[in-house]
């Protein structure tokens, strides 16, 4: 039974991956190793579309591995088992904190926890910013230290920063428009 | 209470919906969504949430909305708030898998998406601002930022390791600063 081995499967992964949606890699690369289920061929496909809509990334990648061994019932079924134990996981942890609320050793802890996530955050935004608003491929290509930046996107960057402290609009509002004003400007 | 879950499952649908990235992305509009619009949770208990999941098994972003979703209506929200962020994904990649071949090949979803990259930057930097204000506090907090910075940026360090450790020394320092306080009189610096 197909659906029962996917949900299991992916019931593993959800389990074992610590680290978000990029920490399930590994495991995909195995399962496409250990079962023959997929091609590791499909692995790049699967980032690509993954990073390219929308919802969390682990998620995508589930969902699109599902759908390849067994349509979209297997889609849902592997999505299905990767959240499974963050369900239950989270939900025993909530249950335990409510009980530790306000006591010492958990209010320091988390005092030194937020600038730690802060930091975390941060370096995770520049990753993203090296991607999309800097040319390091190219910069190494010519040499030239103006490659580096992408002036167009930069300045972009700016503009959207300033709007989004001045309108405080939804975040989609600024997506949404970003998404159009890239396919007009051509970025 | 019925009503209540389809409220949930309806706003974890949209955040998963408009969400590009991994959980870290998420932050903005799950700001706008859960902290001011609807008063679900507080900025503080929402960044506890995001250490906890960053160090606990499965997708971060799905763990940050378990607990939100736990946090709001105990285990029934849970599981709304779990089915809401993965729905919206479910469809969009079953339609993209069986109907458009070589989407993200396609130039135009390619310069979209170049530009949804840039927005995102600057909507997670709003974000990081907004945390910093509330979770970094005092000289420690700075220095701690800063390690957990150049730790994830610039070395393999596992971050379930430097986030435990980052509790630990909070622990352990938390007296300390606290009496520098005291002594200090009042809440300077």
């Amino acid at each position: 039974m197909i659906y029962l081995q996917l949900f299991w499967e992916f019931l593993k992964i959800g389990l074992f991956a610590v680290g978000g949606g990029m920490a399930t890699l590994p495991f995909l690369q195995r399962l496409s190793v250990s079962t023959g289920w997929f091609p590791p061929s499909l692995i790049t496909d699967m980032i690509a579309i993954s990073e390219s809509t929308p919802g969390p990334i682990g998620i995508n990648m589930a969902t699109y591995v599902g759908c390849s061994i067994a349509g979209v019932p297997g889609g849902i079924v592997a999505t299905l088992g990767e959240v499974l134990p963050s369900v239950i996981i989270v939900v025993i942890v909530s249950m335990s904190l409510e009980k530790f609320r306000g006591s010492k050793l958990v209010d320091s802890a988390f005092y030194g926890l937020r600038p730690a996530v802060t930091g975390l955050i941060a370096a995770a935004g520049v990753s993203v910013a090296q991607v999309s608003m800097f040319q390091l491929g190219l910069y190494q290509q010519t040499g030239v230290l103006l490659d580096f930046f992408d002036f167009k996107k930069l300045i972009y960057f700016v503009l959207v920063f300033v709007a989004i402290k001045k309108f405080k609009k939804h975040p989609i509002v600024y997506i949404a428009i970003s998404a159009l004003l890239g396919i007009l400007l051509a970025f | 209470m019925l009503r209540e879950l389809l409220t949930i499952y309806t706003i974890f649908f949209r955040m998963g919906a408009v969400t590009f990235g991994g959980g870290y992305a998420m932050l903005p509009i799950l700001r706008q969504e859960i902290i001011e619009g609807r008063g679900w949770a507080d900025e503080e208990t929402v960044m506890d949430f995001y250490a906890l999941s960053q160090g606990l098994p499965g997708i971060i972003a799905v763990n940050v909305s378990v607990f939100i979703g736990y946090h709001y209506r105990k285990v029934p929200g849970a599981v709304a708030a779990a089915l809401g962020v993965v729905s919206p994904c479910v469809i969009i990649i079953s339609a993209i898998y069986f109907l458009l071949s070589g989407f993200q090949d396609n130039p135009y979803v390619k310069h979209a998406l170049a530009g949804i990259s840039v927005c995102v930057v600057a909507l997670i930097l709003d974000a990081i601002l907004s945390m910093w204000k509330k979770g970094v506090k005092d000289v420690f907090g700075v220095a701690l930022f800063v390690l957990a910075f150049a730790v994830s940026a610039f070395t393999g360090f596992s971050p379930i390791l430097l986030v435990v450790s980052c509790a630990v020394l909070g622990i352990i320092v938390r007296p300390i600063t606290a009496r520098v306080k005291a002594e200090k009189g009042g809440d300077g610096k």
